[in-house]
């Protein structure tokens, strides 16, 4: 089944590697398929706001776009929300000192704040609000906390009515129809590394499948075996360089050497490809771009989205 | 982009050494963004500074890569401090006048040491360890991977086992938390609200106040998992006056004088943006910003104008920039202009060429911009060349040092 066709996708990877932009990428990849799609920021900052270069959004949704939606996860707005719904409390605006004991309950319990932001996702993929649900998770080890949420707190709270909510939610999250994983690498050494633990950690620890791994910021590959051969030539000391210099001066070594590096990070880079090729076979990886012009804003999302959507096809 | 402000040279800027600061300090703190090479930075730094000077080093880390031990010649270290071999440094081509010695952040054995010192009795120790709730809350509550660093150091500190000490500080989704974590611990631990959780059920007699509030969070997480955590840190308390002690000490290694931070970044803008915030929050906290560090810069030659200009030439009219290599006569292998698609192949390349010059020297101008903006944040800063390989031996850590040590 299509990355897309599911219906909440976490994604996540270590810091930096480009969750956000590739978060934001799939939604609009999704949007132009005609979805109606929800994007979540799980960790507050307003990143994802400025990839739509748009004011960050509130814990309710705003359509940014036709058919894109945004919203920041805030945890006790979830909590506002839940017991509005679920205790018909008349909380008002007022959750004060209850506030100031969940944050104290949720700092020293684990999953109970990773309950209250899971939950709200999972509430809003069980009543259908959107078509897909795009999450940009928290980077790597804390995304576990996050997933595994349902299991934890059933592990660990015997009654209650949060609980009695973990039941659905942990359906929704192990169904590999309606939920998956996307993890962002890019190819560098700690990065595959730590992509790579957290496979095995999300395999292990959480029911959540991992539909694809997005490779970002693949360099590209300058020349094939036979241009290489003869930049090759170009490059070393010999007649070939010293007609370039007699020619052009001495800025020819310093575009030489820039292609010569580019070469060289490449191929580095290929070797971190291959082995997370060879150690994820069963994980379908999709290889985006490095973006040397503005790497940031609509413009990235967008060349990012059609890249994704080349690669989805 | 204006093209006036990418033709603009690449601003270098001071290259600084930091044999002197390295000199003046017993403790170093390499921190900023993740994936910026603060791992690779303090094991370069402590490898060099063992490398050059008469002093054991010790590199902390908490890179949880096999990786490093590699490089260093170990098969694997963990939580206790493991000496680098002589052979590592001769394979190197290095004679060491020093020692350098690796140890990895173990989180939980570390909390679980802690534990045992500063619990009255073991009865209470073990109930500590074996309470369900303590192997999560190890893991998650008041950044307890940076407390734990930090308590690290400072056991290490005080011991004097070590003339110097480079500490690779946990990524946290805020560089600056480890600084707060001691106090915060400290803040933790005599909160009111921790009394107030723990209250009703040491003494079986709410306080009325609060109880419309304990019912509902009876009624969402049930009564018996708020004893729990009641219990829990009924135990835990026992233990408030060694840590809150124990964390003023803490404090008091940062603050010290011989203590001072690096900042490292790369020339990018998340990373920049991070370090920035970093410098400033050291100044405002009067903690010392020994050194910015930039690491994984290009090339200079990429704000060459000239460079530029030729590049442009290539990428739009590479058979000009191709007529120019010697054909057909050339008696060496390939012959360029023997075979039309030798040729063809050729003006392929001095487009490619051509692109991927103007490619990087956006990068390159980009990061000539950034280095500009953070350049007043620090007094120091060391320049760090991109390595077009990864980081395998101890020789590449000296490779790297050598960007900041004079030779
Ligand atoms: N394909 C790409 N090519 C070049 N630069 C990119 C690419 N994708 C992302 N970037 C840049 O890399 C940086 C990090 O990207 P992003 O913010 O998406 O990462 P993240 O994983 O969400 O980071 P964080 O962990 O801080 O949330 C940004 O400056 C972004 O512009
Ligand atoms: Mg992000």
């Amino acid at each position: 089944m299509g990355l897309l066709d599911r219906r909440l996708l976490f994604v996540t990877g270590k810091g930096g590697v480009g969750k956000t932009t590739v978060s934001a990428a799939l939604a609009r990849c999704a949007v132009a398929g005609g979805r109606r799609v929800l994007l979540c920021q799980a960790d507050g900052a307003g990143s994802l706001a400025a990839a739509f270069d748009v004011p960050p959004a509130g814990f309710d949704p705003v359509e940014i776009e036709p058919g894109l939606h945004l919203m920041a996860m805030d945890t006790e707005a979830s909590l506002r929300e839940y017991l509005k719904l679920h205790l018909r409390l008349p909380l008002g605006g007022r959750l004060g000192p209850l506030a100031t004991v969940f944050d104290f309950v949720a700092g020293a319990a684990p999953g109970v704040k990773e309950i209250l932001s899971v939950g709200k996702i999972a509430y809003e993929v069980r009543e259908r609000h959107y078509d897909l649900v795009v999450v940009d998770a928290p980077a790597s080890g804390h995304v576990i906390s996050q997933l595994a949420a349902p299991q934890g707190i059933r592990e660990l709270v015997a009654v209650g009515l949060i609980r009695n909510e973990t039941e659905w939610m942990g359906d929704l999250l192990a169904d590999p129809e309606v939920t998956a994983a996307v993890l962002v690498a890019t190819p560098e050494e700690m990065p595959v590394t730590e992509t790579l633990e957290l496979l095995g950690r999300i395999r292990s620890e959480t029911e959540v499948s991992v539909a694809a791994i997005v490779v970002n910021r693949v360099l590209p590959e300058l020349f094939n075996r036979r241009e290489a051969a003869l930049f090759d030539r170009l490059a070393e000391p010999g007649d070939w360089r010293s007609e370039l210099v007699r020619h052009n001066g001495d800025a020819v070594h310093h575009v030489l050497e820039a292609a010569a590096l580019a070469t060289r990070l490449r191929r580095s880079r290929a070797a971190h490809l291959a082995r997370l090729r060879d150690a994820a076979p069963d994980v379908a990886q999709v290889y985006l771009p490095f973006l040397f012009a503005r790497p940031h804003g609509t413009r990235a999302v967008q060349l990012l989205a059609d890249a994704l959507s080349a690669e989805l096809d | 982009m204006a093209p006036a402000r990418s033709r603009r040279p690449v601003a270098r800027v001071v290259d600084a050494r930091l044999d002197q600061l390295v000199a003046a300090s017993d403790v170093v703190l390499t921190c900023g963004a993740g994936g910026v090479g603060k791992t690779s930075v303090a094991a370069a730094l402590a490898a060099t500074a063992a490398a050059q000077l008469d002093a054991k080093v010790l590199v902390l880390t908490v890179d949880p890569a096999k990786r490093l031990a590699t490089a260093m010649g170990l098969s694997g270290f963990g939580n206790t401090e493991t000496v680098v071999g002589r052979e590592a440094f001769a394979a190197a081509g290095v004679q060491p006048r020093g020692e350098l010695w690796a140890a990895m952040l173990d989180t939980k054995a570390s909390w679980d040491e802690l534990v045992g010192r500063h619990a009255p009795d073991e009865a209470t120790r073990d109930a500590i360890l074996a309470n369900p709730l303590y192997r999560n809350l190890t893991s998650t509550f008041v950044q307890s991977h940076d407390y734990i660093a930090m308590e690290r150091l400072h056991e290490i500190h005080a011991s004097g086992r070590y003339d110097l000490v480079v500490v690779d500080t946990p990524p946290s989704s805020h560089a600056i938390d480890f600084l707060d974590a001691p106090a915060r611990m400290a803040e933790f631990f005599a909160s009111r609200l921790l009394r107030w959780l723990i209250a009703p059920y040491r003494s079986r007699l709410a306080n009325l106040a609060s109880k419309p509030f304990q019912a509902v969070a009876d009624r969402l997480l049930g009564a018996s998992f708020l004893a729990d955590i009641a219990e829990f840190f009924l135990l835990f308390q026992s233990m408030y006056d060694g840590f809150v002690e124990r964390a003023k000490s803490v404090e008091q290694t940062l603050r010290d004088p011989t203590t001072s931070f690096l900042v490292v970044t790369t020339l990018e803008a998340g990373p920049v943006q991070e370090a920035t915030f970093f410098c400033e929050e050291l100044g405002r906290r009067g903690l010392r910003l020994g050194a910015l560090v930039c690491n994984r810069t290009l090339p200079a030659g990429l704000g060459d104008p000239a460079a530029r200009t030729l590049a442009d030439q290539w990428q739009r009219h590479p058979e000009q920039a191709a007529a120019v290599v010697p054909t057909g006569a050339d008696d060496g292998p390939p012959r360029a202009g023997a075979d039309p698609q030798e040729r063809e192949r050729l003006v392929q390349v001095f487009a490619t060429m051509g692109q991927s010059f103007i490619d990087y020297a956006m990068l390159a101008a980009r990061e000539a911009e950034l280095a500009g903006r953070i350049a007043p944040l620090a007094e120091r800063r060391v320049v760090i060349a991109q390595l077009d390989h990864d980081i395998a031996e101890l020789g590449h850590l000296l490779e790297l040092g050598r960007s900041m040590w004079p030779s």
